[in-house]
Parts: C-alpha cells; structure tokens; sequence
C-alpha cells in the first residue's frame, strides 16, 4: 500500500511550531469583586504564563469625595467621616484626626484624655491586625486562623460598644476631648480580655509561624527591598517588615506614648514572611502598650474645660445655664473655632502613617483637609514588586499588604 | 526640629529665593516653580529627607494669584525630622503646571495623579498623568471650588451601558441642600451651615435635572 504522506521539512516545522506557540500575553483582569482583592481593588494584569509581565491597580472604585465634604462642614461633623476611612480601626483614625485639629488650634488635652486615645487605639490596632492577619491567612488557604482572631476581635468590639455605643462606627474622639468617660469597671475588663487574648494570640500565631504550607507561600515572596519602601513612601508594618525601624510613636511621640515602653518590630528581608511577623509582634506590643496605659491611668479632666470655643459643655449645664447654652449654640451652628494656620499630623495607625493636612482660614470650616491615607501609599509600589512574580503569589502579596480601600479611596 | 531648621538655614544659603512659610507645626518654605525639583533634590540628597510622605495641592478659589499652590511633605527616616515644601502652579487656571518630582520619588506618581484628577494640575514629566479615583473621561476636577458638593449630572463612564439603559451620574438628592458650612471669621448668619443657593431647594428643580 502506497502512502501519499510526506514529511514536512524541519525547518520549515519548527518555524511554523514557533509562530504557532508563540509567547502570546494574555491580559487579566482581577477585581473589583473578588475575594482575594479585600474590597473594591481591581487589578488589570498582563501575564506570560503563570508569570506577571504587567500590573495596573485600579483604584477609586469607593471614592466617596471626603476631602470635598470636609470643605463643607465644620469640624466636629467631619469626625464620623474619619471612622469610613480604614473601617477595621475607627477608633485610631478618629485620635488622628482629633490630634490634627488640637495641633492647629494649639490646644492641649488633658493626660486623662490622651490615655483614653492611647489606650482605644492600641486596642484598634489589635482588632485591626486581627482581621489582617485572619484575611492574609484565607489568601494562602488557612481557614482557622480567620475563625480564631474573628473570635477575639468580638471581644473587643464588646469593649468598644461598652465605651462608645458602636462597635464598628465608633466616632468616639471630639476635638478636645472624647465622647464620653470611661464606664465603670471597663478597665478590669479591657485587662481581663487582655490576659486571655494572650494565649489565644500565641496559639492563633502558631497556626501560621511555624507551618511548612505557610512558609512555602510567604517565605522570599513579594520582597521590598529597603530602598523600595522608602522611596514609595511605604509606612506602617509594610514598611517596617522591609528593615527600616519607623515608628511614628517612637520617633515623633504624640498623646503621650513617651512614656511608655514598647519595642518595634523591624524585618530583614521585607518578604510577606517579614510583615507577618511584624503584625503578629505589633499586636503582642500593643497588648503591652495597654496593660501600661490601665497600670498607670491618670485621673482628672477627660476632655479640655479651658477650650470653651472648641468643646461643647455638658449636656446639663447646657439645659440649667444660659451661658452654657450660648457656648453649646455657637459651637453647633459656627463649628469650633480654629484659627488660620496649616497644619500637617501624622499618627502612626495600624496601616502605617494616617495623615491630616489641614489648611485653615479661621472659623469652623477648613479650607483644605488632605487625608494621606497609608492604604494609598502603600498599593502605589504594586506595579514595582508585582512583575516577575506568579499569579498565585500576587494574592499572597495582597494579604501581606493588609490595605482597606475604603481609606484607598476616600 | 533643630534638624529641620538647620536644613531650612543651608537651604536658604544655597537657593536665596526660599522662603519662610507660615506654619502650624514643622518648618515650611515657599519655593518659585522653577526651583523646586532642585530644592527637593538638594533635601533629599543632602538633608537626608528620603521618604516623601504626601503631594497634594491647594485650591485658593478663582481670581486667587497664585491660584493653585503644590505642597510636599518630606520626612527624615533618619533623624526623624519633616519639613514642609510649597510651590505655587504656574499656567491659567485651566491647566496649571508645575514640574513632576517621580524621578526624585518612584511614590509620587500615584499621589500626583490624584492632584492632577482633584484639581486638574498637570505634572510636568510625569510618565503616566490619568486620573486614578474618579474614571477617565471625566470631564470636571472636582475638588476645584467651583465645582458643587452635590456633583453635577455626567453620562456613566460605560458608553455601551450609558445607551442600552439611558442612565447617568445625577447630582446627589439634597433636599433643601447643600447645608454648606462657609470657611473664615464670619457673622453667624453667613458662617452657619445652611441652604444658600436656592435653585437647589426643593421648591425648584436640580439644576441640569
């Protein structure tokens, strides 16, 4: 039987398998609804296999135009804006932004006042890293873990309902001053959540430390070199896992940190690894940073008596006293009044560094209020670190990142 | 501090157009435009502020000279000090410019971005000047102070979406709004946060609805 079937040239066969396979890329388009992109992030991508040749963020999909609200209304009203903008710790944004104002007004508050803020803000950063580190652990498929710190930051949120009336919305700070005192006995109860939260942290971080899978997909992925972090402006933990020991509370101490003792942790590679354990020793810090604050709580006024242009009286002085009631009048209808001046504060948050640039021209209404929100910084060095690495590592490096858009966006 | 005011005294030394600004807190100079990437250079390079925290920019309202006014915020992650950097914009109001600082800062790219998409100011050497929080193609900067807290009435940023539902981004429902509250020492009649315009009151329509 005679066979018609020639065999091609060789040649002419490998150019055409090279033609026909060809390093084609292809684009991907992850977000803004996925999971792995911890709220409204989206990514456009361009892949040559498994590989990143490309990343492009895509970001404003929460964009809410707070810089043009704050425009628009006086001070104190802008205060439950700032518990939108990183959701998991109101309580810390809320003292960054008092802080700012007081700044600006040149107004001090009492010690009482500032071990509040210290006090509510350690325990935002707890609840903060928990979900980060609950999050992170679902990116690289360890479910537990996110069960465990759920668990703990009910906890807390407890406490804060306790104190505030809220527990995810607190809008707890007042220029000057905070809301309200602490109740009774809440202190015992912040230490007792203190004494079982550190064991249970421990067990939730030895589901993590030491576990080979964990390792496998954080260890030497998604390294920020030192120089990098730097000049992207990257803060917080993202910054510190990367070497640089910049701690906003250490460096420029505000409310009152000087006096207490606490280490920072630094990485030394600046891997997903490095900025694990720097979340998981922030909170062991923070827990220290609490105990201390309860240990030595300063009694006395909790909110600025002398700043009678800035802080509201007491509601019964305000129902029994004509000049209380004036006061009260004037500072809801005009706002506090803050002089003309520019003001920058950065607070050191659970994200990295939150700032409030404020431009002022006298009067209750700011003429600029910037939000530097850490969030933003820190997403802007992905197309920097993405490329070169695997798709499944960009999820692992998203969770390392531990950003909120809702302060991305603002 | 003393590390801050020690880099503005050989700042000044070295470029005699700086001046001091107005501040409430860390020092602050103006710089002209034309010198402001060779100041922030020399900070960066000699006075050790490395880390670039924030680049925003400032709306001083329309006949204001300089209208538009860049500001920078540098930090030490050294000696831990920070220092404040203003620049007015040259150019008309409807495209201010001054020069970009992403060869200084890899970081600044996206923070100018935000200025060029808030305000409209273009940054001069920027590799990639798109908006970044609101889509592009939108026509307004909207935090301009001309533009209104409401918004204003645009066709939805998908063209194929905008013509199979005839939707589009209103003005946000205010009713009887915007309770606006005015900057500056004022009586309390005009500083008090109330409805001025009256054709956004419920009793005449939205403009533009």
């Amino acid at each position: 039987m005679a066979t018609d079937f020639a065999f091609p040239d060789s040649a002419a066969k490998a150019a055409g398998a090279e033609q026909e396979f060809a390093p084609e890329k292809m684009s991907l388009s992850m977000g803004p609804s996925h999971p792995s992109t911890h709220g409204v992030l989206r990514l456009q991508m361009e892949l040559d296999g498994e590989v990143l040749t490309k990343c492009d963020p895509v970001v404003g999909y929460l964009h809410r135009g707070d810089e043009k609200i704050a425009e628009n209304m006086t001070y104190n009203q802008f205060v439950p804006y700032t518990d939108r903008l990183d959701y998991l710790a109101p309580l810390a944004n809320n003292m960054a932004y008092a802080i700012a104002v007081e700044r600006l007004a040149k107004l001090d508050v009492p010690a009482r006042c500032q071990a509040i803020r210290v006090l509510t803000a350690e325990m935002a950063r707890v609840s903060a890293h928990l979900m980060g580190l609950g999050a992170f652990g679902l990116d690289v498929g360890a479910w537990s873990v996110l069960v465990h710190s759920l668990n703990q930051r009910e906890h807390l949120y407890k406490l804060f309902e306790e104190l505030t009336g809220a527990r995810f919305t607190t809008s707890y700070t007042r220029i000057g001053g905070v809301s309200r005192d602490i109740p009774d006995g809440w202190l015992g109860r912040v230490i007792a959540f203190c004494d079982q939260f550190e064991p249970a942290l421990e067990e939730t971080l030895s589901l993590l430390t030491r576990n080979k899978i964990f390792q496998d997909r954080t260890v030497g992925v998604g390294i920020i070199t030192q120089a990098d972090a730097v000049a992207y402006g990257l803060t917080g933990p993202n910054l510190r896992g990367s070497g640089v020991s910049l701690d906003l509370r250490k460096d420029k101490p505000y409310s009152g940190y000087e006096q207490y003792e606490f280490d920072v942790p630094v990485g030394s590679k600046g891997d997903c690894y490095d900025r694990y354990l720097c979340r998981g020793e922030e909170m062991r810090q923070s827990v220290r940073i609490i105990r201390q604050v309860v240990a030595k709580f300063p009694g006395g006024d909790w909110y600025a008596k002398d700043a009678r242009k800035i802080f509201a009286p007491p509601k019964d002085k305000i129902l029994t006293s004509m000049e209380e009631l004036i006061q009260n009048f004037m500072i809801v209808t005009e706002g506090p009044q803050i002089p003309a001046g520019e003001v920058y504060f950065e607070a050191e948050n659970p994200k990295g560094a939150l700032g409030f640039y404020i431009v002022s021209k006298g009067g209750g209404v700011p003429w600029r209020m910037k939000i530097r929100s850490p969030s933003f910084c820190n997403l802007s060095i992905l197309p920097k670190i993405c490329v070169g690495t695997m798709m499944s590592d960009v999820v692992t490096l998203l969770g390392s990142l531990d950003f909120v858009m809702g302060e991305c966006d603002r | 501090m003393s590390a801050s005011v020690d880099a503005i005294t050989s700042l000044k030394g070295k470029f005699p157009s700086v001046t001091d600004r107005l501040s409430s807190d860390c020092p602050a100079v103006n710089v002209p435009t034309g010198e402001l990437i060779a100041v922030l250079q020399a900070l960066r390079d000699e006075q050790a502020f490395d880390l670039l925290s924030d680049v925003t920019a400032i709306d001083w309202a329309e006949g204001a000279s300089p209208r538009f006014t860049a500001v920078y915020h540098l930090y030490s992650t050294t000696s831990h000090a920070a220092i404040r950097v203003a620049t007015p914009c040259t150019g008309d109001d409807a495209a201010p410019t001054v020069p970009s600082v992403v060869p200084l800062w890899p970081g600044a790219n996206w923070h100018e971005r935000e200025a060029y998409d808030m305000f409209g100011i273009k940054f001069e050497g920027h590799p990639d000047l798109r908006r970044i929080l609101m889509w592009d193609g939108y026509p307004y900067h909207p935090l301009r102070k001309e533009f209104p807290l409401a918004g204003i009435e645009t066709a939805l940023p998908d063209i194929e979406v905008a013509e199979e539902t005839k939707a589009k981004v209103i003005a946000a429902p205010m009713m009887g709004g915007p309770f606006v509250a005015s900057a500056g020492e004022m009586n309390l009649t005009e500083a008090e946060p109330r409805a001025k315009d009256e054709s956004w009151s419920e009793r005449s329509a939205k403009p533009g609805a």
